[in-house]
C-alpha cells in the first residue's frame, strides 16, 4: 500500500488565530480518507492547507514523495490534486461544459475519456451540458464540482462535506459516485455525516482543537461508540 | 435630422473613446480587485506615443501599433512595481496609482514638453460624407468602427479562446481557478497588459479626435471611465461598451441642448444607475 499524501505535524495560522495545532495523517493510494471531527475542529482548514490557501506554517506535507508544503496552490494543484470546495465553487455563468473546460488541462484522448467516464457518472450533467452552473440544484452543482475537479487529471481528490444541504436520495446518489470514483483515484473526505463517512472511508482521522487526535481503520471506529459519543457526539 | 445625425456620430465616437478606456478598468477590477487610478495615464501615454509615432513614420496604423506598444510595456511595468504589492488593499492601491497618476502625468511634460501639441487627423481620414444634407465626419465613423471591431474581437477572446474562459472564471472566482491550476497572477498580468494597451489605442484614437493633446488628459478622462464602469457594472466587458455609448449620446445631446447640464448628467446617470441596479446594468454574476 503505497502512501499518496503525508501530512506531518501541520500547524497553520490565519491572521493572529493559531487554527491547525498539530495534524498529521496519511492518505492511502486508491482509499477514501475521512477527516472527522466537530464543527470548527479545522476540518477545513487541513484540506485548504493541503492545497495552500491557508499555508502551513509549521510541519510538512508530501504528496507524491515530493515536498508542497511552500509550493503556491496552482502548483499544488499541478501535482495532481483536485479539490471540492464545501460551497462547490461553481462559476455561476458558465455553462457546465465551460466549468469543465476549465478544469480540462489537455483535451487528449485520456482527459476525454475521463470526462466521459465521469458524465456517464453524473448524467444530469450531460442534460444541462449548456446550461449556466449557478441555475443548478445543490445536487448537480455538487455533481459538476466534483466531476470538475476529476476531470483535471486528479490523482488525489479533496472533497469537502459533499452531503452538506442535499436531499437524502441525492446524498445516496453522491456517495455511490464517490465510492465508483474511487477505482479512479484516492480520496480525502470532509464529512460530518457518519453514516456516509462510515459507508464509504477506509480510514479515518479525527480532528479535534486543530490536533489529530487518532487515525485508523473506519471498521475499528464504527464499533469504538466511546470515541464516537466523545469526539462526535453520536453513539 | 441633419443635428440629430451629427449629435448622434459624435456621441458614438465619444463613447466608443470612453469605452476603451473603461473596458481596460471594468477587466482590472472585476478580475483582480484593483483600483487603477493610473489608467488614465496610460490613455494619455498612448495619445503621446502615437502622435510621436505617426510624426516619424507617417503611417497611422504604426502610430497605432506604437501606442499599443507602449500600452504593453507601461502596463507590464505598472502591475509590476505598482499593483503588485498592492494587491487586497483597496486603500493602498488608490494612494499609490493616483500617485503614479502623477509621475506619469508629468513625466510625459518631462518627455515631451510642458505645452499642449496639436495633432492633425490622418490624411486618408480627413473629411466628410454628404448624405442628403447629413455631414458625416469620417474620421469619427472611423473611431465607432474601431470601437466595435475592438469590442467584438474582446468578446471573441473572453467567449471563445481558453484564456478568455479562465479570465471569466477569475473574474468569478479566483480562489478556485487556482485550485485548477491555473496561476491567476500570470493573469492578473496578461489583463492588466491588455487593459493598458485599450486604453493606450483610446488615447491614441482620441488624439486625432480632439485635435490638441494636454498632460493632463488623462486625470480628466479616467473618470468619465470609472463612471462607465460603475454604470455598466464591474467586471462586466458589455455593460461598459452600453454605458460608454450611453454615457457618449446622453453627453453629446446635452451638450448642445441643455450646455449648463452637460457636465452633470453623466453623473445623474450614475446615480440614478446606483439607486435601481446598485450592481450596474450588468453584472459579472458570482
Amino acid at each position: 500500500m503505497n502512501t499518496l499524501l503525508k501530512v506531518d505535524g501541520v500547524h497553520t495560522h490565519i491572521k493572529q488565530y493559531h487554527i491547525l495545532q498539530g495534524i498529521s495523517f496519511e492518505a492511502i493510494e486508491g482509499q477514501v480518507s475521512v477527516l472527522l471531527g466537530r464543527n470548527g475542529a479545522g476540518k477545513t482548514t487541513t484540506l485548504k492547507t493541503i492545497l495552500g490557501l491557508t499555508p502551513a506554517s509549521q510541519g510538512r506535507i508530501t504528496f507524491r514523495d515530493i515536498d508542497i508544503t511552500k509550493k503556491p496552490t496552482h502548483g499544488i494543484a499541478n501535482t495532481g490534486i483536485g479539490y471540492v470546495p464545501e460551497d462547490q465553487g461553481i462559476f455561476a455563468s458558465l455553462t457546465v461544459e465551460e466549468n469543465m473546460k476549465v478544469a480540462m488541462r489537455k483535451e487528449d484522448e485520456a482527459t476525454l475519456a475521463k470526462r466521459e467516464y465521469i458524465l456517464d457518472l453524473f448524467p444530469d450533467l450531460k442534460t444541462f451540458w449548456k446550461k449556466d452552473g449557478g441555475l443548478l440544484s445543490g445536487g448537480q452543482k455538487q455533481m459538476l464540482a466534483m466531476a470538475r475537479a476529476f476531470v483535471g487529471n486528479s490523482k488525489l481528490l479533496l472533497i469537502d462535506e459533499p452531503s452538506k444541504g442535499l436531499a437524502p436520495i441525492v446524498i445516496e446518489k453522491v456517495m455511490e459516485a464517490i465510492l465508483d470514483m474511487k477505482k479512479h483515484t484516492t480520496i480525502v473526505l470532509v464529512e460530518q455525516n457518519f453514516i456516509m463517512a462510515s459507508r464509504i472511508g477506509d480510514t479515518y482521522t479525527l480532528i479535534d482543537n486543530g490536533e489529530t487526535v487518532q487515525s485508523g481503520l473506519m471498521q475499528e471506529l464504527i464499533h469504538d461508540e466511546q470515541v464516537k459519543r466523545k469526539y462526535l457526539g453520536i453513539g | 435630422m441633419e443635428l440629430l445625425t451629427n449629435l448622434t456620430i459624435n456621441g458614438l465616437a465619444t463613447g466608443m473613446l470612453i469605452f476603451l478606456l473603461a473596458a481596460g478598468l471594468t477587466l482590472i477590477f472585476g478580475l483582480m480587485d484593483v483600483l487603477n487610478f493610473a489608467h488614465g495615464g496610460l490613455f494619455a501615454w498612448g495619445a503621446y506615443s502615437s502622435v510621436w509615432f505617426y510624426a516619424l513614420t507617417d503611417s497611422f496604423v504604426l502610430a497605432i501599433l506604437g501606442a499599443i506598444l507602449t500600452g504593453v510595456i507601461l502596463g507590464f511595468i505598472t502591475e509590476k512595481l505598482i499593483i503588485k504589492p498592492v494587491y487586497g488593499n483597496h486603500v493602498q492601491q488608490i494612494l499609490i496609482t493616483l500617485g503614479f497618476m502623477l509621475v506619469l502625468t508629468e513625466m510625459l511634460k518631462v518627455v515631451f514638453g510642458p505645452n499642449q501639441i496639436a495633432v492633425r487627423t490622418p490624411e486618408n481620414l480627413v473629411g466628410s460624407w454628404e448624405i442628403g444634407d447629413v455631414i458625416i465626419i469620417k474620421y469619427r465613423v472611423f473611431i465607432i468602427i474601431v470601437g466595435f471591431l475592438v469590442f467584438g474581437i474582446f468578446q471573441y477572446i473572453l467567449k471563445k479562446t481558453k484564456i478568455g474562459l479562465i479570465v471569466r472564471a477569475g473574474v468569478l472566482n479566483k480562489e478556485m481557478v487556482q485550485t485548477l491550476g491555473i496561476n491567476i497572477k500570470n493573469v492578473f498580468l496578461y489583463v492588466f497588459i491588455a487593459g493598458a494597451s485599450l486604453a493606450a489605442i483610446g488615447g491614441a484614437l482620441f488624439a486625432p479626435y480632439s485635435g490638441v493633446i494636454y498632460a493632463e488628459m488623462g486625470m480628466e478622462y479616467a473618470i468619465l471611465g470609472f463612471i462607465v464602469v460603475v454604470i455598466g457594472g464591474m467586471g462586466s466587458f458589455p455593460g461598459s461598451l452600453l454605458a460608454a455609448i450611453l454615457v457618449g449620446l446622453v453627453g453629446s445631446y446635452m451638450a448642445y441642448y441643455v450646455p449648463s447640464l452637460s457636465l452633470a448628467v453623466n453623473m445623474i446617470i450614475m446615480a440614478i444607475v446606483l439607486i435601481f441596479r446598485p450592481q450596474g446594468l450588468f453584472r459579472a454574476k458570482g
